[in-house]
């Protein structure tokens, strides 16, 4: 393309400097990357403790060009209800509240933090970015965890066969608390992911996206294939691109043909010891799920 | 050890202050973006964790300063304009 300007599919302006400490090709942190272009300058962001809290800020640095708080593992949300009143009671209600908490800050620890946040309704901008473990310990399992994944605390043997529970839907959670906008998205998406982040954004009251992002040494597969293995989730069904606005569901991606949920699992370490007949009960489990969906989508 | 100076609540005054610290010496692999073959579909830059790639006047160009060669630029190029080539091979 030598010669021409280049055009860009997504803002240009990087609110996330480099030089931050996240493994090489983190899903997570492409998160935070991407997010930020949406949220734009005029913001602050609260983050809970987790691998970007940790990769981003060690002291004496940080790699925000917003200003940016951290307080604790379990309080992201009531952080970010503060820093909202605040502003109202400065009139400065132009300024943008968001939170980029991990899977365990959100659906674990900080659980009750959100729930508050959401029925007080304050004007949040609440961002999981969910790498599906505890990483910054060492991949420890939490309620996100698929079922299945071998991690630290679930680790596959012959009786355990990895995390043996469900995947908390937590964005389900967030849209029965009467949560005006609630989105899934993921890395390998980022203008559906933008987008969406726009729209929480300009929603009057709390809004809760919930992104996949892949995670090389907790998932286990080489740090170039991030974006694939998202690719990956999306076209099998395993992660299920949607928004629910004012309560009203809609797909805002639909693979052409769905792929076979193996093609997901089997490039991952975390999945590598499971049977035919698991990956069987897993493309179960997704079938049924996308049924539901489709089911919530004729309804409308 | 030298000595650091700490601030009370820990509060850092210097935005993007990670820029000290040059990740392109993690690298292993080196992204080589040929602009013959790119055709500026922009997915390197969408893509890269480290915002690395960018928009130049006339081409996309690597910041080689903080690359840390994970190589999902060279993954996501459609038509294979960006090579991984081992940094000991650069000369
Ligand atoms: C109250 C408390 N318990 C435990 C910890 C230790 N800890 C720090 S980060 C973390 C896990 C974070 O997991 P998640 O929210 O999923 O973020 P990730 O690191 O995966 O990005 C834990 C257990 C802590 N900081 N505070
Ligand atoms: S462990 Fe995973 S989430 Fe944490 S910095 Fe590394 S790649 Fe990112
Ligand atoms: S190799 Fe990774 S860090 Fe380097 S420019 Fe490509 S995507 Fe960015
Ligand atoms: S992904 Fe490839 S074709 Fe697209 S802009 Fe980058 S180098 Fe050019
Ligand atoms: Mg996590």
């Amino acid at each position: 393309m030598s010669g021409r300007k280049p055009r860009l599919p997504i803002p240009k302006e990087e609110l996330l400097a480099p030089g931050h400490r996240a493994c090489a090709g983190c899903g997570s942190a492409l998160c935070v990357r991407l997010c930020l272009k949406a949220l734009g300058r005029n913001t602050i962001v609260v983050t809970s403790t987790g691998c970007i809290e940790v990769t981003t800020t060690p002291y004496p640095e940080t790699a925000w060009e917003v200003p940016w708080i951290h307080v604790a593992f379990e309080n992201a949300a009531a952080v970010a209800s503060g820093v909202e009143r605040a502003l109202k009671a400065l009139d400065r209600e132009d300024v943008t509240v968001a939170v980029f908490s991990g899977d365990g800050g959100t659906v674990d620890i900080g659980f009750q933090a959100l729930s508050g946040m959401a029925e007080r309704g304050h004007n949040v901008v609440y961002i999981c970015y969910d790498n599906e473990a505890y990483m910054n310990t060492g991949v420890q399992r939490s309620g996100a965890t698929p079922p299945y994944a071998a991690t630290t605390t679930t680790p596959a043997g012959k009786v355990w066969r990895g995390e043996m529970r469900p995947k908390k839907d937590m964005p389900r959670i967030m849209v029965d608390h009467g949560v005006p906008y609630v989105a899934t998205a993921c890395i390998s998406h980022p203008q559906d992911l933008i987008k969406k982040v726009e729209k929480a954004k300009e929603t009057d009251g709390p809004a809760y996206i919930h992104v996949l992002c892949p995670c090389p040494p907790g998932w286990g597969y080489d740090s170039s294939e991030t974006v694939e293995i998202g690719e990956l989730a999306v076209d099998t069904g395993m992660w299920v691109l949607y928004e629910v606005e004012d309560g009203e569901f809609r797909l805002t991606y639909r693979p052409r043909e769905r792929k076979p949920v193996e093609e997901y699992l089997k490039r991952q370490k975390r999945f590598q010891h499971l049977t035919e007949e698991e990956i069987e009960e897993i493309q179960r489990m997704v079938d049924e799920q996308w049924e539901e969906l489709e089911r919530l989508e004729r309804e409308r | 050890m030298s000595e650091m100076e700490y601030t009370i609540g820990a509060v850092i005054k210097e935005p993007g202050s990670t820029r000290r610290n040059k990740t392109g010496r993690w690298r292993v692999f080196r992204p080589v973006l040929d602009e013959d073959k790119c055709v500026g579909c922009a997915r390197c830059f969408m893509f890269c964790p480290d915002g690395c790639v960018r928009p130049a006047e006339d081409a996309f160009k690597i910041d080689y300063e903080y690359c840390k060669g994970c190589g999902i630029c060279a993954k996501v190029c459609p038509v294979d304009a960006i090579e991984m080539v081992l940094e000991e091979e650069m000369e």
